[in-house]
């Protein structure tokens, strides 16, 4: 069989296998392999709840897709070029991702008649049943070969079985084209202080693999992507939970003061307390609290003491902090609340992504209770967000809530790593001498934020709580008087849109469609945009980082289009909230409410349908 | 002598307990302590802030001229966390009823003592909502009779010393709202004490639980019932100093001194500074009329406070660490030169 090294612009490839198979960790050092060598990737972990579900069985497969190319990535991709089934179960959950000139490895040792059978599958011939016989299909050894390869290295069988993922990523980086040179340093840091004796058989089994996949004859082709034409600079791989603890501890050096965490862990929102807790030595105090409520309320003292404040959860979390919510909204305080979302309601499927808590962030409180609401729409756009989350809280003297998703905060993305100069200050309103006689809630005449005093400083002593009170800060029960504070708290978020920068939109500012999101589906909707525009059609796109208070120019904006497009993962709550704010615009939908992201084809098929 | 007097303690805002509420006697209690508090521990009165829940007792903060926190329902414990975390130069009082501290803050209360926050804790015991006017609690007495318990309730109250030496708490007290003078001395001493020290004041409801405490409050009976203890004090008690505790075998008993061959030399000597749990937990779960309930000062032992620890661990890292801000963070690690 003749060779062939095709140069292709991306390629995605899913690794699927049971829990326990190390996928997440198989995906994550292939994209970082080639971050470093120098394509534009995004990934999307996709992850059962269980930690090890039953063995072999399609509840228990995990998977992790990476996408990457020569060009701009945008998406972890809908279908993929490759996908590695480490047993019959992670077969069977993924061949619908298959794309039809898809290559598929599957390691032969566990589809033997008690895994096939296990899976699910109703004869003992899992690739006819599937329908997949026309891809081109790898039956490899996996097991076998890598305990072949280790037979001489003392390991245990257990032991030798967990290197199993090093085979495969030997063989997909030949396939590739990829250099394993930085897998090796990669593995020199992960065992070299604690277990050198594992670093030379995990590298053996690497080299195995590679050279297993360039010996066979199965492989007839093997892929070149060349690197991207990326802006200079330094770049790292950063994820969105990952992004936002940095994105807060850059608002703390610039704002000068220091950062509180209290939380409480829940998926996928606990990586953001567990980067904050590595990071004590720039300052950073994390609490795990004993509860969600806990972890709010240990905030808002944080805040009532001078810390930039924040608490950080999931939905159900959010729900538990409602309440907590509402006083800081009462006693405006600055909070940042930083909501990665799952698909809910209840404790629903943890793991999965979904915009759903939109309603809940921007109502969810007993009272007439606005704070600012915004979203992160990718995982490095994580880090921007948390930063202004941080300083709109501080300098407007309010909460802020930022949106997140579980399929931003665990995907990944190469990063342009910033430098802190060219980020703004952050300056809080402190009260000055000059307001003395302190009176807590008299107002700044531009932002009608209240000034803030923490205790320490004499001759300004004053007590707040969750009690209305008069703007003098003595508690009042004057109907007249709720009214007017009830306005003024409105009147605070409102004036935020001041201080936030306007829509921009990508196309034309008119037009017959305006395709419209907000939060994590960015990347696919603008892959889709771009699709429907390469047919020759004309569509224009806005995305929103901020909800509450919308920018200054949306309604300008909107007015500019025959109809306007929502594309969201819920069903419709941001385009409850357009047509309460804007209305008189004809608004459709694009909705998916199935724990997982869009595909660019079901963006595609809704932006042909509206044209 | 110290700058403030007690008047400086004393907010504009009118009191608006009822009258006769015990609540009253504890806020005198707590003013007029704060200029000694002040000098034992070389703070000013900017340093103090009082934080309170939602119930009677948690109007507090708006009658003290200190920084003041009046929160929600059963968190103020949270709440002084965070604040004493953030700063642990403040001096933090915290101010909750038996509801608000034991029903729906219990979770925080505990967490609290287990992790040992230098926090200031006045338990207004009075068994009773007040502020919902009227509900059974969970420190009320089995069987009583209240709203929400027209037959009597079905559940055995909390002590409110056995939650907190359960959770090996480092400082409890116990005390009756009408005794100014030891109180001021309790709270002298949990203002010192490093950790969370729990006061629980034995309050009065005039009006929905009137004479709650009575049992042992009763200036009559007061001398039988209770008994005040002071370290390097022997435990007798009794209007004429003629009873007191002994240990008989692994349980405490009241015997009268002169009889059955016990001396004065047999009575327990208390020392609340011991490392003996088990029998502050006693002294802690004594109750009428098997035993006279403890007053004063049952445990104040040193361990070391969370929020301390919380700056030393920042303190120890940053100063190992070679990273010293966000611009050394963003390059350290795996990155990589695009050209």
């Amino acid at each position: 069989m003749q060779h062939k090294v095709i140069d292709v612009d991306d390629v995605v490839i899913r690794f699927a296998g049971d829990s326990g198979d190390g996928m997440q960790l198989t995906g994550s050092l292939f994209a970082n392999m080639s971050a470093i060598y120098g394509n534009e990737l995004s990934t999307f972990p996709d992850f059962p709840a269980e930690i090890r579900a039953p063995h072999g069985t399609v509840s228990g497969v995990s998977g992790f897709q990476v996408h990457f190319g020569s060009g701009h990535i945008t998406t972890p991709g809908d279908f993929c070029d490759m996908l590695v089934a480490m047993n019959p179960a992670a077969l069977k959950s993924n061949a619908k991702w298959l794309k039809r000139t898809a290559l598929v490895l599957v390691d032969e040792d566990t589809f033997d008649e008690e895994g096939i059978r296990k899976a699910g599958f109703k004869t003992m011939d899992p690739i006819t049943e599937l329908g997949i016989e026309d891809r081109t299909i790898i039956i490899s050894p996996v097991t076998s070969l890598t305990e072949e390869s280790l037979k001489d290295s003392g390991l245990d069988l257990k032991t030798i079985h967990k290197c199993k993922n090093m085979f495969i990523l030997g063989m997909a980086s030949f396939i590739y084209s990829r250099p394993v040179g930085h897998l090796y340093d990669y593995l020199d840091r992960k065992f070299g202080k604690k277990h050198p004796e594992l670093i030379a058989p995990n590298r053996k089994v690497l080299d195995d693999g590679y050279n297993y996949a360039s010996n066979i004859q199965a492989i007839a082709n093997t892929y070149t992507v060349v690197p991207a034409a990326m802006e200079k600079g330094t770049y790292r791989n950063i994820t969105g939970n990952q992004a936002i603890a940095w994105g807060l501890m850059a608002a703390s050096e610039k704002s000068g003061r220091p950062l509180f965490c209290g939380s409480y862990p829940i998926t996928p929102a606990t990586g953001i307390l567990e980067e904050l807790a590595i990071h004590k030595y720039l300052g950073v105090k994390t609490m795990q609290a004993e509860d969600e409520i806990a972890g709010v309320c240990t905030a808002i003292g944080a805040a009532f003491a001078g810390d930039l404040a924040v608490t950080t959860t999931s939905g159900p979390g959010l729900s538990l902090k409602s309440e907590a919510l509402g006083l800081a909204v009462m006693t405006e305080l600055p909070l940042v609340v930083v909501d990665v979302q799952r698909a809910g309601p209840s404790t629903g499927i943890p793991t999965k992504t979904e915009q759903t808590d939109l309603a809940q962030a921007l109502y969810g409180r007993n009272g007439e209770c606005p704070m600012v609401v915004m979203a992160a729409h990718s995982p490095a756009h994580c880090f921007d967000a948390a930063f202004m989350a941080s300083k709109l809280a501080l300098e407007h003297m309010t909460p802020v809530l930022l949106l997140s998703e579980g399929f931003l905060g665990n995907g990944s993305e190469p990063w342009r790593i910033p430098s802190m100069k060219d980020y703004p200050e952050i300056r809080p309103p402190y009260a000055t001498e000059e307001d003395l006689p302190y009176k807590p809630f008299i107002r700044d005449g531009k932002t009608s934020a209240r000034k803030w005093v923490f205790p320490g400083r004499k001759g300004f002593e004053h007590r707040v709580g969750g009690l209305e009170k008069s703007p003098q800060g003595v508690l009042s029960s004057d109907p007249l008087n709720h009214e007017l504070m009830v306005k003024a708290r409105a009147e605070k978020v409102a004036r935020v849109a001041d201080a936030i920068p306007p829509l921009e939109v990508d196309g034309p500012a008119s037009g017959r469609l305006l395709v419209v999101g907000w939060g994590g589906t960015a990347g696919h909707i603008l892959s889709a945009v771009h699709d429907v525009r390469k047919g020759g059609k004309e569509v224009s796109r806005v995305h929103f980082d901020y909800i509450n208070p919308l920018p200054a120019n949306t309604g300008e904006v909107l007015s500019g289009f025959d109809r306007i497009l929502v594309c969201e993962l819920n069903s419709g709550q941001f385009a409850d909230w357009l047509k309460v704010k804007y209305p008189g615009h004809e608004y459709l939908q694009c909705n998916k409410v199935q724990g997982q992201p869009f595909l660019v084809q079901d963006i595609v098929d809704a932006i042909e349908k509206a044209l | 002598m110290t700058e403030y007097t007690f008047q400086d303690f004393k907010s504009d805002q009118e009191v608006r307990w009822c009258p006769g509420c015990g609540d009253h006697a504890v806020l005198a209690a707590l003013q007029r302590v704060m200029p000694r508090v002040c000098e034992a521990k070389g703070c000013r009165k900017e340093d103090i802030v009082v934080v309170s829940g939602i119930g009677c007792s948690s109007r507090l903060p708006y009658y003290m001229d200190t920084y003041g926190f009046h929160s929600i329902h059963g968190r103020a414990t949270a709440i002084a966390t965070g604040i004493k975390v953030a700063n642990p130069d403040l001096v933090v009082w915290q101010a909750c009823g038996d509801g608000d501290a034991l029903a729906i803050g219990g979770n925080h209360f505990i967490h609290a003592v287990r992790r040992n926050v230098d926090l200031n804790i006045i338990l207004f015991n009075n068994q009773i909502y007040g502020l919902t006017k009227g509900q059974y609690s969970p420190t009320s007495r089995f069987g009583a009779i209240t709203k929400t318990s027209p037959y009597g309730t079905v559940e055995p109250p909390f002590n409110p010393g056995s939650l907190v030496l359960g959770s090996k708490g480092t400082f409890f007290a116990r005390s009756l709202d009408s005794e100014l003078k030891l109180n001021e001395e309790i709270m002298l001493a949990a203002a010192v004490h490093k950790g969370t020290s729990v006061m629980e004041m034995l309050t009065n409801c005039v009006i929905f639980n009137d004479g709650a405490h009575k049992t042992i409050s009763d200036r009559a009976t007061r001398a039988d019932r209770t008994i005040v203890l002071k370290d390097g004090e022997k435990m007798i008690f009794g209007k004429d100093r003629d009873k007191g505790l002994v240990l008989d075998g692994l349980k405490l008993k009241v015997v009268t001194i002169g009889k059955d061959g016990y001396t004065e030399d047999d009575i327990l000597t208390h020392d609340s500074r011991s490392d003996n749990l088990g029998l502050h937990t006693m002294l802690a779960d004594m109750k009428y009329p098997e035993y006279p309930v403890a007053l004063g000062i049952i445990r104040n032992v040193e361990a070391v406070t969370y929020d301390s620890a919380v700056r030393e661990q920042v303190g120890e890292v940053t100063a190992r660490s070679r990273i010293r801000c966000m611009d050394d963070l963003l390059c350290s690690g795996s990155v990589w030169e695009v050209k």
